[in-house]
């Protein structure tokens, strides 16, 4: 709130000789509407971003009919979804089933406050906010359980259990994960956190400390993918085995909130991680912070973020769902111990420094091995699109010979 | 999960003076991984399964009696209704069925555009049964480029006969349409882009994924024993390695002329007879059936061309007599039993179904599974309620 009246009262100074209410309105309103509008309307482009991205992975044109390109293709169907009347089934908790998509969503969109997107572009810096993040977003568990007991439908009570077992067992490794990066910086709130990751690419917290913390930011990952229910982690709304899960019976506006919170969610995980590891609003370049007079911290921290919700989908559109079973398995005896030996290791590297007798390693070695894994990445990502692009022109090339094949009878 | 006989309470549960109940869902008649309008009767104790019953009878149409109704050729549309995934399979059972009660002999011409068209609809089925498993899995990409080939293969289906679905192609001594001119040269067209493209990324993509062999590997395992007893057939059968195939061991069409291989599970990645290994067979007879596609073409160009309206007769009207006859369609051995009164009707047309057979081993199966594997399970299993319930 500061920060944004500091802001206002730099493009308009007159601003400060307001009453005392209508600065905290303005100062405090502002960014919320604007934070909202921002969170509450991304949906519309991801939801769009993941069918094409899907299309694409399905060698297939995904939507095209509304507006160019199927653009307003998601506009028309969030109309559609308002629009529709909501069913309430016989024998549903009637107050539990209107309030849990709320509180699903509470939980969705409250980490968004901490969420840095510059230097001075936060609604608040809290001295806690890692944990805040991780606390506000546990409240939309509760709500997934309201909703699949008030259903009073058995596929919607299997995933509420399902989706409380899972989050509960994901926030323990995702929590000791955090650690990590608190650990060294010795903050909690994300700004510090970010700040102490300024100095260009190598200075972000995945090249640092080489095989602790890319390891530390696979295992957050897969647990971000876990408590946001997404692929190959998706089993409480397991479509082939419990219809749509703990949303079965709902229907119209209190669908698409239940749609809202997810697409929030994975972004608010992809947010913090960014944070955490891959430096938040800071370029890679420190050249790039500005453009011109423009500062370009969101853009950065967007793009992150949406680089990370691109790999979700990915994942979602390549792998199979693992089993209740398998989950739990990789939750309790892969991450779980991973988690505490980084928290260990990172514990006793923060009492006794390395960098700070020794060859400082971390410096010159761990960075280049880590971009070197990321490089190799992204070249297998676009020998796929090569090998996409080159399998196109020989399906056209058969599809033009059996045309041919045709002309002659 | 505990050995527990199906419906026992747990004793040790309830010692703690917690009350536990076994909880019964219905999973079908409308359930996305049912294949159709199955309706499963679990008995689940949380996430495991105790006991589990199929009911069927959904999709009944009384194609037994309508049969008795129509005359010969009458049937043959019927029968296209009943494994609605594979019609190319069915008339085909039934066209030989009929000519071997009647004695006629069709020409090698005939022959090989019959099993040209029953290779390329074991195809098309097995890239719907795999597909759809790999979405029960979780998977959806595969799906969608394996009908992406199937829909090249209905494609040439659609060119030779006119319909894409329900062809109503193999005739009573002969077949309705002969094959188009370019035929041959758009199906090799196809096979290649089939053979080098889609296959090898199908096991890429699933079959050999680490999750996927895992979620299905150790996942309702049926012993040769138990699948003999309850007579399973087809892919589900050679999965628990029985290598047995109408194809090799009762030919028919000419079968016995072309080099192929019977393909059974391995067990590569746990025990034999498991769901991995009866999906596995099935990924594994495309490739097979991609061979013999090859050799049936090849044939087709140097065969004399017959009529191919030649042998079917004005009226079909088979001596009294019964007859029984078994071909191997893509889900198994279809066997139809024909009584002939001399009529132009026929007199009783008994239909021995591969999927029912093969629903029969689901109760024992699925005992003690998690509710994620009884889906995975139903998948293997391959079945289509048109032909369980016909």
């Amino acid at each position: 709130m500061n920060a944004t009246y500091a802001f206002l009262v730099g493009l308009v100074p007159e601003i400060a000789g307001w009453p005392a209410w209508a600065i905290v309105l303005i100062s405090a309103g502002l960014p919320a509407l604007v934070l909202f509008h921002f969170m509450a309307l991304a949906p519309l482009v991801y939801v769009y971003g993941e069918r094409k991205i899907a299309a694409f992975m399905q060698d297939r044109l995904g939507p095209m009919r509304v507006g160019p390109y199927g653009v307003l293709q998601t506009i028309a169907d969030a109309v559609k979804l308002l629009f529709k009347e909501a069913i309430f089934p016989r024998g549903v908790d009637r107050k539990l089933f209107v309030t849990a998509p709320l509180l699903v969503n509470v939980g969705a969109f409250l980490p968004f406050v901490v969420i840095p997107w510059g230097a001075r572009l936060q609604p608040a810096d809290l001295n806690v906010g890692v944990f805040y993040v991780a606390a506000i977003s546990a409240i939309s568990t509760v709500g997934l359980i309201m909703a699949g007991w008030a259903s009073n439908n058995k596929y919607a009570l299997f995933g509420a259990m399902r989706s409380a077992a899972q989050i509960v067992s994901y926030e323990i490794p995702s929590l000791l994960i955090i650690l990590v990066p608190v650990m060294i910086v010795g903050s909690l709130s994300l700004q510090d956190l970010t700040v102490a990751q300024a100095g260009g690419l190598s200075n972000w917290f995945l090249f640092r400390y080489f095989p602790i913390m890319p390891v530390a930011f696979v295992c957050f990952f897969v647990a971000g993918l876990a408590e946001t229910n997404r692929a190959p982690f998706d089993i409480p709304e397991a479509e082939s085995e419990l219809v749509a899960g703990f949303h079965t019976e709902y229907s119209g506006f209190f669908f698409s909130l239940f749609f809202l919170a997810e697409y929030a969610e994975m972004f608010v995980v992809s947010a913090v991680t960014s944070v955490l590891f891959l430096g938040g609003y800071l370029a890679p370049l420190p050249a790039l912070q500005q453009l011109g007079p423009l500062p370009m911290g969101w853009f950065w921290l967007w793009f992150k973020a949406w680089s990370l919700v691109f790999v979700m989908m990915w994942l979602r559109w390549t792998l199979p769902r693992a089993r209740v079973d398998q989950l739990m398995h990789i939750a309790w005896k892969v991450l779980l111990p991973i988690a505490l030996g980084l928290v260990v290791t990172v514990g006793g590297l923060v009492l006794w420094p390395v960098t700070a007798s020794g060859f400082p390693w971390d410096r010159y070695v761990g960075w280049p091995l880590s971009l070197l894994l990321v490089g190799f990445l992204l070249v297998v990502m676009v020998r796929a699109l090569l090998w996409n692009r080159r399998r196109a022109g020989e399906l056209a090339y058969a599809g033009s010979a059996a045309a041919a094949g045709q002309g002659t009878r | 999960m505990s050995a527990a006989s199906p419906g026992a309470r747990i004793a040790d549960w309830d010692q703690d003076g917690l009350d536990t109940d076994e909880m019964i869902v219905n999973m079908g008649p409308q359930h996305p991984a049912t294949h159709g309008v199955l309706r499963l009767e679990l008995r689940t104790d949380g996430e495991i399964v105790r006991r589990a019953r199929p009911h069927i009878g959904y999709l009944h149409r009384c194609f037994e009696k309508h049969a008795e109704n129509v005359d010969y050729p009458g049937v043959l549309p019927y029968a296209d209704r009943m494994d609605y995934v594979a019609s190319m399979g069915n008339t085909l059972g039934f066209a030989l069925t009929v000519e071997k009660l009647m004695g006629i002999e069709v020409s090698p011409y005939l022959q090989t555009i019959r099993v040209l068209m029953a290779e390329l609809q074991r195809i098309a089925s097995h890239c719907v049964a795999v597909g759809t498993y790999t979405m029960d899995i979780g998977a959806f990409t595969p799906f969608l480029h394996l009908l992406r080939d199937r829909e090249k293969i209905l494609d040439l289906f659609e060119w030779t006969c006119g319909a894409r679905l329900l062809y109503n192609y193999n005739w009573v001594g002969g077949v309705s349409h002969d094959v188009p001119d370019g035929f041959v040269r758009a199906a090799r067209d196809f096979l290649r882009e089939f053979d080098s493209v889609t296959f090898p990324e199908l096991l890429d993509l699933i079959i050999h994924n680490r999750i996927f062999v895992k979620r299905i590997a150790d996942v309702g395992v049926c012993s040769p024993e138990l699948a003999i007893s309850h007579d399973l057939t087809g892919p589900n059968l050679r999965g628990s390695g029985v290598a047995r195939d109408l194809r090799k061991d009762f030919p028919y069409s000419g079968y016995e002329s072309y080099d192929f291989e019977v393909c059974v599970g391995k067990g590569q990645y746990g025990p034999k007879g498991s769901c991995f290994d009866r999906n596995w067979v099935r990924v594994a007879e495309m490739r097979e059936s991609s061979k013999i596609i090859h050799q049936a073409l090849d044939r087709l160009e140097k065969l004399e061309k017959t009529d191919v309206h030649e042998k079917v007769p004005k009226r079909v009207k088979p001596p009294k007599g019964e007859i029984y006859f078994r071909s191997e369609a893509p889900r198994g051995q279809l066997g139809y039993y024909l009584v002939s009164d001399g009529n132009v009707n026929p007199y009783r047309v008994k239909v021995k179904s591969p999927c029912f057979t093969a629903m029969s081993v689901f109760h024992h199966l699925a005992k003690g599974m998690m509710i994620a594997d009884v889906i995975a399970l139903v998948g293997s299993l391959d079945i289509v309620l048109g032909e369980i319930d016909r």
